[in-house]
């Protein structure tokens, strides 16, 4: 990347591959697992993950010299909380459409252990910017995994993309349903996202081994 | 030495310090926006109204509400009538769409207290509309909905909406594949109240049996299904001895 230094670009990058918050570090496993049924949720929920871990990466860097070490975690805690309940608020008041598609994973990002992880791991020892750029990374990383898995569990569970058909149609038998295909529920079920992101880190591992823990 | 941070008395003063800030900030967003987000929550009560009556501007596939700027004109055009059911007594009050159901069922957890039941009745191209607010419990949290009858007691249309269901499973019901499926069926069995369930083996996925009392279930949301067929059977089921005076 010409636009960053190459330290700072490394920021960005790791994370989306070598270093992902989900098959490598594995963090943010429970929202991947739960909101993953539909391509167009993923990607809702990737943007809000990534608005909320950047500004909160770099309100803790800030305050990082500040922070008394021994209730770092409960400070984290309140920032990330409070940060997502004004921009909730703030959402209800002036965009209440986009609040109500939001609404739901409100409660997620605020649990969701990849925000924790990362100012705990990075954002408490380094710089802002740094730490904007790691937040970034980090939730660019985690979105992609969601929408992989959000692709497939889509495609093979409901036939759907964005909620638009393209198999055909399952009731008027058109399409691929012609051929004696059906729609697989059990995509659908929380089971085959994790079994879903098993298969991703074992490609990932397959292909890079120097992944491989021993 | 010990850093300046780790010292007892500057954690409880920056602990102290934080919530106080982080307690102003909330206190003061929350209070300054409720004016504008009690605004929207109404205008939204009356696009749900008047969606569930079949006014709204949807296309082939997805849902369209009137927009908020004209809906408060829409609603007093088509609603004639609101009114609310309390026991044999039947008042006329044009704020009944803000009775929160929530609070009324709490309060009816008092037996000497008589539940008031909102209705609202509204007239499109010389038909009447009788729409009836409900609200139940899905998977993780409240799901509620409007569903309008015409005198027959023969579903007209519904909308359906939801505090947190999954995303993709149990939040579908307000989607239009769903919704669309209530539309002609049936909910009185001659005289006998019998509601409509959601069915994963009505082997009707067209919803062309509109006398069977059921509708196609979405698959991955069997609890969020069940919520909602005993949101219809309890909160309809109050209506019905009044519903019945207006069936001939």
């Amino acid at each position: 990347m010409g636009l960053l230094p190459k330290k700072d670009a490394k920021l960005i990058t790791d994370p989306l591959l070598d270093n992902n918050p989900i098959t490598i570090q594995v963090l943010g496993i429970c929202s991947a697992l739960a909101i993953t049924a539909e391509l167009k949720a993923s990607i809702v929920m990737a943007v809000a993950v990534m608005a909320v871990l950047a500004i909160g990466n770099v309100v803790i860097s800030l305050l990082r010299n500040v922070i008394p070490s021994k209730i770092r975690i409960i400070v984290q805690l309140v920032v990330v909380a409070a940060l997502v309940i004004v921009v909730d608020l703030i959402l209800k008041a002036f965009a209440y459409e986009l609040s109500k598609t939001l609404s739901v994973f409100v409660g997620l990002i605020i649990t969701n252990c990849i925000i924790m992880g990362r100012f705990e791991a990075f954002a408490l020892a380094n710089t802002p910017w740094r730490s904007f750029l790691d937040g970034i990374g980090n939730a660019a990383g985690y979105g992609l995994i969601l929408i992989i898995v959000g692709f497939f569990r889509e495609l093979l569970g409901s036939g759907t993309l964005f909620g638009i058909p393209v198999l055909g149609d399952p009731i008027e038998k058109t399409g691929v349903y012609a051929f004696g295909y059906e729609n697989n529920g059990f995509m659908l079920l929380a089971p085959m996202a994790l079994i879903t992101l098993g298969i991703i880190i074992w490609v990932q591992r397959s292909r890079n081994e120097s992944l491989i823990e021993d | 030495m010990e850093k300046r941070t780790d010292k007892n008395s500057y954690t409880i003063l920056f602990a102290i310090v934080m919530v106080l800030i982080v307690g102003i900030i909330l206190a003061y967003s929350a209070s300054a926006l409720k004016p504008k987000i009690d605004e929207n929550k109404r205008l939204e009560k009356q696009q749900n109204i008047l969606y569930a009556m079949g006014i709204n501007q949807n296309d082939e596939k997805s849902v369209a509400f009137i927009p908020t700027n004209k809906v408060a004109d829409e609603f007093s055009k088509y609603i004639k009538k609101q009114i609310i059911i309390q026991g044999d007594k039947v008042t006329e009050d044009d704020k009944a769409y803000l009775i929160d159901l929530k609070k009324e069922e709490a309060k009816a957890k008092n037996a000497s207290y008589q539940r008031r039941l909102p209705l609202f009745i509204g007239e499109k191209d010389g038909k009447t509309f009788y729409i009836i607010p409900m609200r139940g419990k899905g998977l993780w949290d409240a799901i509620w909905g409007y569903i309008s009858l015409d005198k027959n007691l023969i579903v007209q249309g519904v909308y359906f909406d939801h505090k947190g269901e999954t995303p993709g499973l149990g939040a579908n019901i307000k989607q239009r594949f769903f919704m669309d499926d209530f539309a002609g069926e049936h909910i009185v069995d001659g005289t006998t109240f019998k509601g409509i369930a959601i069915s994963k083996s009505n082997a009707d996925p067209k919803n062309e049996d509109k006398l069977d009392f059921e509708v196609d279930a979405i698959a991955g949301a069997t609890i969020t299904g069940n919520g909602l067929a005993a949101m219809i059977k309890k909160d309809l089921g109050m209506y019905m001895p009044y519903l019945k005076t207006i069936k001939n």
